[in-house]
């Protein structure tokens, strides 16, 4: 049991797939304009990740090697599809805030290099975790870049109004301030790691 | 189990598979979900029209109208208390958005007066952009576009300076904020051609 | 002829897909350490890109379109783009050996490189007409190649500049990708037709 957390916490912190592995970055610039998209982008990726870890690790023996790229992508588009459907029938407003980035999670590095580095090797629980450790990570990132930038460019939290977006620096809900917030983030984070 | 080996038949078998059950689940998921969706865009359709048309007798939808110009498709469903006109809601559409296609739904008075709008869809930057769902019933500033009068007013943004415009844009979303405004006058355009259309027909 | 210098000069500069869509940022990011090479990745993004705009754009209008199979989309234009890659690292191989060996290594990362896939989906979103398509495939990448050669000049600089041990490698190439998003966000607005 001790080793399904020690999965899991690995894939929040030591691993976290976007502020250390720095992978998946275009859906993390993309939709943290705010917090609560952020969050939202999180979740549907982790959704698809643990499903799709899932799958791949039952198949792993089923694929040859040759051909186990085509075989991961046609998991992961199947399940990006049918999540597609799932939010367009109950939830179409957050089709209407993520958009085309919903869609391009089939091809956010993360799932892939779960699929090659964890899941083609190792069992089916193991995988789940590690989906759901990685998943939490990516989650918790989105969620802080886009509390940064939400914080920053309209003076909200989760839509609560901290101060008066009068006095919010507009640039940090706009492209520019999507590459600065996430710069600093992750300078912040190798400098935490180097003092330990 | 042993992996299986990288031979040809292997190699078409496995894929073969997984693509057949991909298929399968995905047209699985499409039925279930056919039904929800096609009633989700329904509901948000006749909500929508309920919210932005004055109070009807008749079936708007029933009655609805198509008008095309310029590869766009404009709906107007008109508004009748009793055999009276007394209004529309109008479905319009403007491509000129930050990133594409805008879609409104909008309600008019007999007299061209703005009553309400929806946004349906847009795929405008999240955070400004997004912000017209809100921002045009706003009552600070001239940002609100409810209760102006189509005919009266000039509904561009004050930024255009040469049509006199009279509405705030939404701050860093200028683009937004005139695609929106034209699919708004678009759509008492063809309000005005639907009732063209009718006193010709009478 | 209009509307092409428009989704030209859009594409390239207004809404430029790295600095302002956000695609395309793993080999914006990775690949952009010399500009030769910034250079080869953009040749084989616009060349793909193009290519594949052109592919997936008859699959949806000739095949899924009228076979109400648009919710196959996503995963039937990934598979098309994969397959796409690897036909033309094996054709490239066979036929241009010289081309081969200066784009042949960027080819595998352009199956997940998300601007493909990307410009794909939305060109039908868009509705655009197939020249339209292409001329919008073709321009995206062109403004993907710019970004990814300017951003390689100033990562060159860089290497020379003695920086805070934190702010080392990606957190200081990512501020400098904001600084260069401002710089083309004063292309917004700007207006063709």
């Amino acid at each position: 049991m001790a080793n399904k957390w020690k999965l899991i916490y690995n894939g929040i912190i030591p691993g976290n797939p976007v502020l250390v592995l720095l992978l998946g970055m275009c859906a993390t610039l993309g939709t943290s304009s705010s917090a609560i998209n952020g969050f939202m982008m999180g979740v549907a990726t982790m959704v698809v990740l643990i499903c799709s870890n899932a799958v791949i690790s039952m198949l792993k023996n089923f694929v040859p090697d040759k051909v186990r790229i085509p075989a991961y992508i046609v998991i992961i588009a199947t399940f990006v599809t049918i999540l597609q459907l799932i939010i367009n029938a109950y939830l179409p407003a957050l089709n209407a805030t993520l958009g085309i980035f919903i869609p391009l999670i089939v091809v956010n590095c993360v799932l892939l290099g779960r699929a090659e580095a964890f899941a083609g090797k190792n069992g089916v629980l193991d995988s789940i975790c590690d989906g759901l450790g990685c998943g939490i990570g990516f989650t918790l990132a989105l969620t802080l870049l886009g509390s940064v930038r939400e914080l920053l460019g309209t003076g909200r939290l989760f839509d609560i109004v901290i101060y008066p977006e009068d006095y919010g620096m507009l640039l940090f809900v706009l492209a520019p301030g999507a590459f600065l917030a996430l710069g600093y983030l992750i300078a912040i984070v190798n400098k935490l790691r180097k003092s330990k | 189990m042993k992996k299986l080996s990288s031979t040809l038949s292997n190699m078409v078998l496995s894929l073969g598979v997984i693509t057949f059950v991909a298929g399968a689940s995905l047209g699985t998921a499409y039925y279930v979900t056919k039904e929800p969706i096609a009633q989700m865009t329904h509901q948000t359709q006749v909500e929508a029209i309920k919210k932005v048309s004055p109070e009807f007798t008749n079936d708007p939808e029933a009655d609805k109208w198509e008008y095309e110009q310029d590869g766009i498709t404009y709906t107007v469903y008109p508004a009748y208390d009793a055999d009276r006109l007394v209004g529309a809601a109008v479905e319009s559409a403007s491509m000129s958005g930050f990133s594409g296609e805008i879609k409104i739904m909008c309600g008019f008075d007999a007299d061209g007066t703005v009553r309400n709008y929806e946004v349906l869809s847009h795929a405008e930057t999240p955070g400004l952009g997004s912000k017209m769902a809100t921002w045009f019933r706003d009552s600070s500033g001239s940002r609100s576009v409810i209760g102006l009068n189509m005919e009266k007013n000039s509904m561009y943004v004050t930024k255009d300076t040469d049509k006199k415009g009279e509405i705030d844009a939404i701050t860093a979303a200028t683009i937004s904020s005139r695609a929106f405004l034209e699919a708004l006058r678009n759509a008492y355009n063809a309000y005005v051609q639907y009732k063209e259309c009718q006193e010709k027909n009478n | 002829m209009l509307t092409y210098i428009s989704i030209i000069v859009t594409a390239i500069f207004i809404n430029n897909i790295v600095l302002s869509q956000f695609l395309g940022i793993c080999p914006f990011l990775g690949v952009s350490k010399k500009t030769s090479s910034a250079l080869g990745m953009g040749a084989a993004v616009t060349f793909v890109t193009t290519l594949a705009t052109v592919v997936t754009w008859l699959l949806q209008k000739f095949v899924l379109d009228p076979l109400e199979l648009s919710y196959l989309q996503t995963i039937a234009f990934i598979l098309v783009i994969a397959f796409l890659v690897q036909m033309l690292e094996i054709i490239m191989k066979k036929i241009t050996p010289v081309l081969y060996s200066s784009l042949g290594v960027f080819l595998p990362l352009i199956t997940t490189n998300c601007a493909v896939l990307g410009v794909a989906i939305l060109v039908i979103q868009k509705g655009y007409t197939l020249m339209e398509s292409v001329t919008y495939g073709f321009s995206t990448s062109l403004g993907f190649t710019l970004a990814l050669w300017i951003f390689a000049g100033i990562r060159e600089q860089l290497e020379l500049t003695d920086l805070p041990k934190g702010m080392q490698g990606v957190p200081i190439a990512l501020i400098c990708a904001g600084l260069l998003a401002m710089a083309f966000m004063g292309f917004s607005g700007i207006k063709i037709g």
